[in-house]
Order: structure tokens, then C-alpha cells, then sequence
């Protein structure tokens, strides 16, 4: 009977490979046939595979199938789909000027996710992702602007840059008073201090801050206004408000003093194109600080 | 046929003889034990023999034998209701206004959109779905609980589609033995013929199969002018040659292959059953000892026990998968209970009760051979408690359809930078607000926030007219950039404000919560 040959299971009926180990037996369940033939199918269709795409590495090169597919050509393919797609709302963008775009809602949410898919792709790695700056890297979703913060102010900016060396750039440059001997040491703590004052942040006890309104009016006052205030035609930054690019403490001034600040952007209009650079100006505008 | 001949009893019976009437005329009695076990072919204990197993086995075909009765009607009728609605549902039509689509079920997957009916799901509803799986699940550990494979034997797609191949089969080639016999027969003009009829009604099947599933990715009427003008676009061939292809492969040719190998179901079912759970069941105490009708008269007039089943196998040759019903339950049973209609054939015709194959359990067998009363327990802790679940997800996803809103808001703060300190001092957080129109026709909105006394809101893209009004496109989504600006002395470093939507024409409202961050404990 079955149940008394050693190499049958009993409760299953089926024969075991007949190989033991601590008493328990493996069963040995054929496979269906048609599953060894899906393997063999497997294994055509691979060849197949390797026929009509890429597969075996040569010494320099590759085998390239007869499809010719790489998916350098497929991205291809994708990007222009999506010019494609995008070209009725491109061409519009590119006919509309920069005040207009904001009338038409599906302009302006296009341009919006357009410039905000540049701006971090671009501006991102200095500006921030979101354009929240850093130190010495402009904070764009606040309301100060050195050079302007009205649409065709920002689409300068960024089709000439600052100190980039385009011939149309903004141009301006801080004398390095400390470094070039123009101040003397004391001089610039005493101007630093009154800086202060003008901010409202409290300066060090015993300052002669009417010494320091003086060296600022010799100085400063050229560039920065003699209230301190700024000019935006020398992309002077205004010292009176809460915004510092590089810092409020007396150290951080005293060294700006010393060694000068200036801080450059590149020119993005050999980079980018015309309809880009217009949907990164009505971005960085929509932030929050844009004016009017 | 001898007795005690150590074959599968399928492999039996591939004689003509034994047909139902040459097997009641047998005379022989059986000593098959209930659960018998298939008997093996000893091994010789050297190497080589064990090494010589095969590896891979062929496919047994099966020819399953025309049978009726309850259970045949009942697939007969599941099979023309679950077919119906699926070739038929794409064409029924709803109304939803002139810019939404007119097709009562539709899954629009370039718009993101699936239609039923009256209800429209969104991307981001697909907890729907996750509430279906879970009901979807639930019913079938019921189904199983209450009276096993029912799933598997009536409702499986699997099942319906071969169900259908094997009525295309018999009709075309014939019933259980015409078939073998032409098999047998070698290729003769006629089978050809036949041959050749079945396998272009299988196609035909098959390709409408394939067909009216891509009519539910589009609208059908549409779709079925594009096809068959041939301007319907690559992707939709595709997907009805691809599912043509499945559904003549598996429902002709795999068939029971489907439920032994493929499907993970038999074995979780195997797992979740329990004593109490009813059965295709073969009823032992009632059916052993096996004798023929003489043979079990004889024995009775001696007085030793004889069962009812007459060994006539029937139940084997009904059996879509090839199961022998009487070893108890098995793997391949899908509980289809077509033997328990060959077998109340069988019985009715030789004058015994019907029902020695039923929907029973184990545990009232043993209670019959202990001369108690058989106890059938639907509703136990078990079925209660997954009733109890599909009640509780059911009632959920109902509560939330039908508080659904036409419009909801979504708020994600700015993450660089969080906050902003402006040249005069103030705090100001940006954040990205989607709101949601989820009706067929553009609506306004006004915007408000709470939570903030004193500060100021901007909403960036609205126009300039002092409320905040943004224009949404018909079942659409709008993103715009909202600014909260704080000029309070001291800013608590996190203050929970709310965002509010209204509708400007009906006053339908959604609000969402988000946070106003500010530089802890500086003053400004």
C-alpha cells in the first residue's frame, strides 16, 4: 500500500526525492509542462530583446538594435512633445508684454509654472529654491530691491545681470574704504556705528555717532543717500530698513566697510531664451515683492 | 476496470464503456478508502532512479461532461448577468452638462477622472478604491466563510470565460465522449471542420472580450465608430489584441492550469476556512462502502454495509478541473457544484435520495456517524465579524460621498524661506493654495483667512477689486500664491490660522488649516 512505501508521502500521495534531512522529506511535485515552455519563451523573447535594442557592450561602443532606441532619443522625443504642447502658450507669452500677462488667467498660471520650473532649475542654486536667499544672495519674496523690483526692473536684471561683465549690465562698485586706506580703523567703527543708529539697532556706549553723520555724509552719503536711504540706480542698498544682504552686527559692517561688497549675477539672456527670461521676471515679481 | 485498480479515476475512465449506464450495470465493489490516497509506483532506492523523476508533467486534459440541474442553472444564469454587464455596461449613458463626458461608467485616465454613474472620483479620492479593495476582500473571506469557493466556482472571471469556452467546445465538438472519440479519431474532414468552427468562435469571444474592455477608457459609441473605421488610435488595438489573446489562451487553453498554478486564492482560501464553513462535499458516511446497484442490493441482503455512491464517476466527468470530489477537499476544486447535479442525476435515476454530493462540513459528518443531528452555523463570530467590517467600511465610504463638497482647498506653506522679514519689519508667510472646482461649469471664489488678528492678506494672482476672487475652470484645479502678513510687535513663533473658500454665487464653503511661523521671540 502507499501509506507503507517509504517514499510517498502519506498525506499527500505524492513521491518525495527520496532525500531526508532531520526527518522531514521533500516532495517532488512536477512542474506543468507549458511552464518550462513559458521559460524557453522567456528566454526566445530575450534574444529577441537583444536583436532589436541595445544590449552587448564592444570595446568602445555598444550594440545599438535595430530599433536604433537610446534613451538620450527618447527623452528627445518627450522634450519635444512638450514644446509641442507648450508652443500655442509660448508664442502668446512671447507676443504679450510683461504687464499684460497677469489679465489673462491661463497666461499667468502658465507663465507662473513656467518661470517657477526655470527659477529653480537656474536661479535655485544661489537664490534658494523657493528664492529665499542667503547670505550675501538676495532674498527675492521680500519687498527691498537694490536695482528694482517693477517687472521690466527684475527682466533687466536678469537679462544683463549685475558685475557680469555684459556690456549692459548693472554696474557699481563699493570702494574698499579700510582695505584701499581711504578710512582709518577708528573711522570706520565710528561710521559703523551711526549706520547702526540710522537702522534703529542699538550702537556701542560711548559712540560719537555726530562723528560718524559726518564720515557717513563725506563717504557714504554719494551712494546711499545722505539719509541713508539707497539708490537703486547704483544698486545701493538702503541701510535704514530690516534687510541685510550680508548682516547688521558692528563686525559684519566694519568689515563691509573695510573690504567693500560686490556681489554678482550672470547675464541670462545668452543662457536663456527671450520667452523664459519673461516668465522668470513675472515669477520672481509674484514672489511677493514685485512693484507696481 | 478491476477492482482495485491503482489508476486516477479519470484516467480510468478514458474507455468508452464507461459510460453511466455500463457502470450501474458493474457489479464490483470498491474498497477505495474516503480520502484514498493515489498510489505511486515505488522507487528503487538507487541514485539513479530518483534522479530519472520527471521534472515537468503534461497537462491532463479534461473533457467535461454536459451536465444539469440547480447548480448548472445557477452558473448559467451568473454567467449571462456577469457577460451582460460587461459587454453592456459601456453603452449606458448619464447625463452630467455639456462639459463632462456622457458615459455612465467611464475611467478617463488623460483627465484623471473616473465616472460612475452619479458619482465622479478625482486622483486624489482614490481612498475609494482603497475602500473597495477592502469590501471587495471582505466579501470574499465572507463568501468563503459562509459556504467556500463560491468566488471561485460561480463569479471568477476565470471561471465564467472557460465556462463559456466549454460550452463553445461542446457544442462545436461535441459532448465528453464524441469529443474523445474524435480526438481519437485522427483528422478527419469533419473534425477539422469542427475543430475549426470552435477555435473561430473562441476568437470571436475573445476578441469582443478584448474589445469591450477599452470601451470603458473612452466613449464607447465613439470609440466603436473610430475602430471599426480603423481611425480609433494604436493603443486601443493593442489592449484588444492583448486581451484576445489572454482570453483565448486562458478560458481555451489553461483553464484549470489558471486555478491549480496561478491564482494565490486557493491557498489564502485553504487558509481562512473553517469547520463550521459549507463545502462541496462529498457525504461518506452515506456513500461508503462504493457498490454498484446489484452489487450493493447483494451485499444488503447479507447483511453488510453497502453506500450509496455507485462508483459511476460521474461527478469526476462533470468536473471542469478533474477532480475526483470524493478524496475529500482539494486543491483543484473550485466548488462549482456541478457533481453535486451529476450526482442528484445519478441518484433520481436509480431511485436514491439525491444529495450524497452537497454543500456540507466534515464536522456534520462525523455528527451524522455519531448518530447526532447535522448543526449548520452561518452566522458565528467569523461571518458576523467581517459583515461588521464590510458594514463599518461600507458606511464610511458612503458618509464621505455623500458630504462630499463641489470644491475643497488645499494649502502647502512655503518651505524656503519660511518666513520673511520685510524693510519695515513685518512677518510674511507665503503660501501655494490649490482650490478645487469639482462642477461642470467655471465658478468664483473668494478667499479669507482667521486666525491672525491684525495681519493682511494678498492673494497674488486675484484681481484688484479689495475681495479676493479667483476664477476656477470647470472641473479644474487653480494653484494661486496667497501672502499673510503679520505686523504684530512680538509673533509667536507658530500660530494656527485657517483658510476659508467661498463660493461667491452659492456660498458653498471648504476651509483648510495650515500654520503662520515667524523667528521665535525676536522682536521686530
Amino acid at each position: 500500500m502507499a501509506t507503507e512505501n517509504p517514499h510517498v508521502d502519506t498525506t499527500t500521495g505524492t513521491a518525495t526525492t527520496g532525500h531526508e534531512w532531520d526527518g522531514i522529506r521533500e516532495l517532488n511535485t512536477p512542474l506543468p509542462r507549458w511552464w518550462l515552455w513559458t521559460l524557453y519563451l522567456t528566454i526566445v523573447w530575450a534574444v529577441g530583446y537583444w536583436l532589436v535594442y541595445p544590449a552587448w557592450p564592444l570595446i568602445a561602443s555598444f550594440t545599438s538594435g535595430a530599433l536604433g532606441w537610446s534613451s538620450r532619443g527618447a527623452v528627445v522625443v518627450e522634450l519635444n512633445g512638450l514644446k509641442t504642447l507648450r508652443a500655442p502658450m509660448n508664442t502668446k507669452l512671447a507676443a504679450t508684454a510683461l504687464g499684460d500677462i497677469k489679465a489673462d488667467q491661463a497666461l499667468a498660471d502658465f507663465t507662473y509654472a513656467q518661470g517657477r520650473a526655470a527659477f529653480r532649475e537656474n536661479c535655485g542654486p544661489c537664490h534658494g529654491a523657493g528664492g529665499g536667499g542667503a547670505k550675501g544672495y538676495p532674498n527675492l519674496n521680500d519687498n527691498d530691491w537694490l536695482w528694482g523690483g517693477t517687472l521690466e526692473q527684475i527682466q533687466q536684471t536678469i537679462q544683463f545681470g549685475i558685475r557680469s561683465g555684459h556690456q549692459k549690465a548693472r554696474e557699481s562698485q563699493m570702494p574698499a574704504f579700510g582695505k584701499d586706506g581711504m578710512l582709518k580703523r577708528d573711522e570706520i567703527a565710528t561710521v559703523a556705528n551711526y549706520v547702526r543708529s540710522i537702522a534703529n539697532l542699538p550702537t556701542r556706549p560711548g559712540a560719537d555717532l555726530a562723528a560718524g553723520k559726518r564720515i557717513f555724509a563725506d563717504n557714504c552719503a554719494v551712494c546711499h543717500g545722505p539719509d541713508g536711504k539707497g539708490n537703486r540706480e547704483q544698486g545701493a542698498p538702503n541701510l535704514t530698513d530690516e534687510i541685510w544682504l550680508f548682516g547688521s552686527d558692528e563686525a559684519t559692517i566694519i568689515e563691509t566697510i573695510t573690504n567693500a561688497r560686490s556681489g554678482v549675477m550672470p547675464a541670462w539672456s545668452g543662457r536663456l531664451d527671450p520667452v523664459t527670461i519673461k516668465a522668470l521676471s513675472y515669477y520672481v515679481h509674484s514672489l511677493g515683492g514685485g512693484e507696481k | 476496470m478491476t477492482a482495485g485498480t491503482p489508476e486516477t479515476p479519470a484516467a480510468a475512465c478514458h474507455d468508452a464503456d464507461c459510460g453511466l449506464v455500463a457502470l450501474i450495470r458493474s457489479a464490483e465493489v470498491k474498497t477505495v478508502e474516503p480520502k484514498a490516497v493515489p498510489v505511486v509506483p515505488p522507487l528503487d532506492q538507487s541514485a539513479d532512479e530518483w534522479d530519472d523523476a520527471p521534472l515537468y508533467q503534461a497537462r491532463r486534459k479534461i473533457y467535461p461532461q454536459r451536465v444539469s440541474g440547480t447548480y448548472r442553472r445557477i452558473k448559467w444564469a451568473v454567467l449571462l448577468v456577469t457577460l451582460f454587464v460587461y459587454y453592456l455596461t459601456p453603452f449606458l449613458r448619464w447625463d452630467r452638462g455639456p462639459n463632462a463626458p456622457s458615459q455612465a461608467v467611464l475611467i478617463d485616465l488623460s483627465n484623471s477622472r473616473f465616472y460612475f454613474f452619479f458619482i465622479e472620483i478625482w486622483p486624489q479620492e482614490v481612498y475609494y478604491l482603497t475602500g473597495l479593495l477592502i469590501i471587495a476582500a471582505m466579501t470574499l473571506f465572507l463568501m468563503n466563510a459562509l459556504a467556500g469557493r463560491i468566488w471561485c466556482g460561480y463569479l471568477c472571471p476565470q471561471t465564467v470565460w472557460t465556462d463559456l469556452f466549454q460550452a463553445i467546445e461542446r457544442f462545436t465538438e461535441g459532448d465528453r465522449r464524441q469529443h474523445m472519440q474524435r480526438e481519437r479519431g485522427g483528422w478527419t474532414l469533419e473534425r477539422v471542420a469542427r475543430f475549426g468552427a470552435k477555435h473561430f468562435l473562441w476568437l470571436m469571444v475573445a476578441w469582443w472580450t478584448g474589445g469591450a474592455w477599452v470601451l470603458y477608457f473612452a466613449d464607447a459609441p465613439t470609440l466603436v465608430h473610430d475602430l471599426a473605421t480603423l481611425r480609433a488610435p494604436f493603443v486601443a488595438y493593442l489592449w484588444i489584441g492583448i486581451l484576445t489573446l489572454t482570453t483565448y489562451v486562458l478560458a481555451g487553453y489553461m483553464r484549470e492550469q489558471v486555478c491549480l498554478y496561478m491564482c494565490p486564492w486557493p491557498r489564502i482560501q485553504a487558509a481562512l476556512t473553517d469547520e463550521h464553513a459549507l463545502n462541496v462535499t462529498y457525504r461518506y458516511d452515506r456513500g461508503e462502502p462504493r457498490a454498484s446497484v446489484k452489487k450493493s442490493a447483494a451485499l444488503l441482503a447479507k447483511g453488510l454495509p453497502a453506500g450509496d455512491c455507485i462508483d459511476c464517476l460521474q461527478c469526476v466527468q462533470v468536473c471542469p478541473t478533474g477532480v475526483d470530489i470524493r478524496q475529500g477537499p482539494n486543491l483543484g476544486c473550485i466548488q462549482c457544484g456541478l457533481c453535486i447535479d451529476a450526482c442528484d442525476a445519478v441518484m433520481t435515476k436509480i431511485g436514491r435520495s439525491t444529495r450524497l454530493i452537497a454543500y456540507d462540513t466534515d464536522l456534520n459528518i462525523q455528527r451524522r456517524k455519531q448518530g447526532l443531528a447535522p448543526e449548520y452555523r452561518l452566522a458565528r463570530m467569523r461571518t458576523l465579524l467581517y459583515v461588521a467590517i464590510i458594514a463599518v467600511v461600507g458606511g464610511v465610504m458612503a458618509f464621505t460621498l455623500i458630504t462630499r463638497t463641489a470644491q475643497s482647498i488645499s494649502i502647502l506653506h512655503d518651505r524656503n524661506p519660511v518666513f520673511v522679514r520685510l524693510s519695515d519689519g513685518a512677518i510674511r508667510n507665503a503660501y501655494t493654495v490649490r482650490i478645487a472646482n469639482k462642477r461642470s461649469e467655471r465658478r468664483e471664489f473668494t478667499l479669507s483667512m482667521t486666525g491672525l488678528a491684525g495681519s493682511l492678506l494678498d492673494v497674488v494672482q486675484s484681481r484688484d477689486d479689495g475681495r479676493f476672487v479667483v476664477g476656477v475652470g470647470p472641473d479644474q484645479t487653480r494653484e494661486v500664491r496667497v501672502l499673510v502678513t503679520d505686523y504684530a510687535d512680538r509673533p509667536a513663533a507658530s500660530t494656527p490660522i485657517n483658510f476659508h473658500l467661498y463660493d461667491v454665487i452659492t456660498g458653498e464653503r471648504a476651509s483648510a488649516g495650515d500654520y503662520f511661523r515667524a523667528p521665535a521671540g525676536e522682536a521686530k
